[in-house]
């Protein structure tokens, strides 16, 4: 049964549906692998072993009747920033320590009753942060390295995925918190385009940036994984009324004849010399399947990291005022009520969620609101329109998804705009609210490098089409780790 | 250069308790952020409308019909202090 684990999703899912393999042995085979490798790596701030035998014997049950959608039986990693109806989600936090919420999320819907969860991943708190290490829960290790850190904000999902904790996760994306920790894991890590999936149940971080992505073994386990999240919910006024395609259909076309352009800018010196070489083979391999390749300019690109280190902060600093010790989560008893909301976040809140609220409400109180929040959100529309642009004359943009592979456990920990720099590849995209993909492209110092493909709005197919085309061209084979 | 004073100020506009360490290292790390932010003040985008949101939302409004509302247990459940059927605050100051 130990092959099992060495399986891609829609591998497992295809057995599952054949009768070969049950839903009850999957789990088996999931939560006997936490066991083994979760003391290590920490990727989960809780796991539901239980839960997740409950729960394959309820699809194994619907299984013998037919009916039950691929994706069902295949066990799953949730990040602890969505929400699961009795099961405690924390958030990474510690003033969600206690809180248990009442419904699904709705991106679990179509899981029917319920996900066959193992486990709840662990996450930098609230979602911010590219290392996993600002949770209240110790940090997440990466599975290729335990002194590095798995990327963040969803380094538990990708650890979990990296490590066969299960065979796929979802994580959450607001400046590249699904595409990066995927890179440095060496997984596929899927942002899709904004409002493609509802976030309903999503515990808000930035609330026009947010997105739920799969992070999977292999870009068709990402298509399966999006098939299953993807959808218009009335739940959700953020969510788009667009029909939902079929994701696994023409996969793999191949891209004969697709534009392909490498964006100048996310290739410069900003870059290791090792991420941009693995990035020019891929762009080469692609070019070899038939693709034109080119280079492609987004002169904005330079202003996107600091325009989202003030738009990310402000609607932090809204999103966070709901934690105030009245409906939910950690109160600390004060004489006052004032008193009580300012002693119930000072102690429920960590370091870098103190440090966004007090910027995103600097840079939204009188007389700084003109030249910080409202400036960016004009560099935003000036990276809106570069996108289009290119998008006039290149199907598909390349570029390394992060500036470096994943960095030594405390290495960036006291330097927080060294840290906000992990994120200079993936955060146009997230303004721009294009879908985005990384796909482990090869190896540099021995460590995964994830190159990032981005397509325009909710053109996803073609995306993952010419994901599939990247990933055959880099040659990479996902195996468990350690 | 962001004083402790601008930095107390804040976190009372934010609701939020600091220690004095925190007081102490905030002003510098804001600093320094702000510093790099300070960038994105070089483009001249005057004619530039702002995004807020990257579709093109309008309203999203519900037909106006009765639906059954959370019990009011369930509602109170995760609350850390209820009183009676109610969330319950100390003192008003």
């Amino acid at each position: 049964m130990a092959d099992l684990l060495s399986l891609t999703a829609h591998e497992l899912s295809g057995k599952l549906d054949a009768g070969e393999v049950s839903v009850r042995e999957a789990a088996e085979a999931a939560n006997r692998r936490v066991e083994e490798v979760d003391g290590d790596l920490n990727s989960f701030v809780t796991t539901t072993p239980e839960l997740a035998l409950e729960r394959a014997g309820r699809v194994d049950g619907l299984l013998r009747n037919g009916g039950v959608r691929p994706w069902e039986g295949v066990p799953i990693a949730v990040k602890d920033v969505l929400s699961t109806r009795g099961v405690r989600t924390t958030c990474g936090s510690k003033i969600l320590e206690e809180f248990t919420p009442l419904y699904d999320a709705s991106a679990l819907k179509n899981f029917g009753d319920a996900p066959v969860m193992v486990g709840k991943a662990n996450m930098d708190e609230f979602a911010m942060g590219s290392s996993t290490e600002n949770s209240a829960y110790g940090p997440t290790k990466n599975p290729w390295d335990l002194n590095r850190v798995p990327g963040g904000s969803s380094g538990g999902s990708a650890a979990a995925v990296a490590a066969g904790e299960g065979w796929w996760a979802l994580g959450t994306d607001t400046g590249g918190s699904v595409r990066q920790p995927a890179a440095l894991c060496g997984i596929v890590g899927l942002k899709p385009t904004y409002g493609r999936v509802s976030r309903y149940g999503l515990i808000s971080f930035g609330s026009s940036l947010d997105c739920i992505g799969p992070m999977t073994r292999d870009v068709r386990d990402s298509a399966l994984l999006l098939q299953a999240i993807a959808g218009h919910d009335p739940r959700d006024s953020t969510s788009a009324n667009v029909e939902v395609p079929d994701y696994l259909a023409g996969l793999d076309a191949g891209v004969e004849g697709l534009r392909v352009g490498v964006v100048t800018e996310l290739m410069d010196e900003r870059i290791d010399a090792g991420v941009r070489e693995v990035v020019s083979k891929v762009a080469a391999g692609l070019e070899a399947a038939g693709a034109e390749v080119g280079e492609v300019s987004l002169p904005h690109a330079y202003y996107a990291l600091e325009a989202y280190y003030i738009i990310a902060p402000a609607e932090v600093s809204s999103n966070l005022a709901r934690f105030d010790g009245v409906r939910y989560g950690l109160r600390v008893q004060a004489d006052g009520v004032h008193e009580m909301y300012r002693k119930t976040r000072e102690a429920g809140f960590g370091a870098e969620a103190k440090r966004r609220i007090m910027l995103g409400t600097y840079a939204l109180s009188s007389g700084y609101y003109d030249a910080y929040y409202a400036q960016a959100q004009k560099v935003r529309t000036k990276i809106v329109e570069d996108f289009r642009d290119a998008y006039a004359r290149y199907d598909v943009l390349v570029s390394p998804t992060s500036p470096s592979v994943a960095f030594e456990i405390g290495a960036k920990t006291d330097d927080p705009l060294a840290m906000y720099l992990q994120d200079i590849c993936a955060v146009p995209a997230s303004l721009a609210g294009v879908p985005a993909i990384s796909i482990p492209g090869g190896l540099a110092d021995g460590l995964p490098v994830g190159v990032q493909l981005m397509g325009d709005h909710f053109t996803e197919p073609m995306l993952l089409r010419a994901a599939r085309a990247a990933e055959q061209a880099a040659g990479f084979e996902f195996a468990p780790r350690p | 250069m962001i004083s402790e004073e601008q930095v107390r100020h804040v976190a009372s506009l934010a609701r939020l308790g600091l220690t004095e360490e925190e007081v102490r290292e905030m002003g510098g790390q804001l600093d320094a952020i702000l510093d790099s932010i300070e960038k994105i003040r070089e483009l001249d985008l005057a004619d530039t409308p702002p995004t807020a949101n990257p579709l093109n939302l309008s309203n999203v409004l519900r037909p106006d019909e009765p639906r059954p509302e959370l019990p009011k247990e369930e509602a109170l459940a995760p609350a850390p202090d209820p009183v009676d059927d109610l969330f319950a605050v100390p003192r008003i100051d």
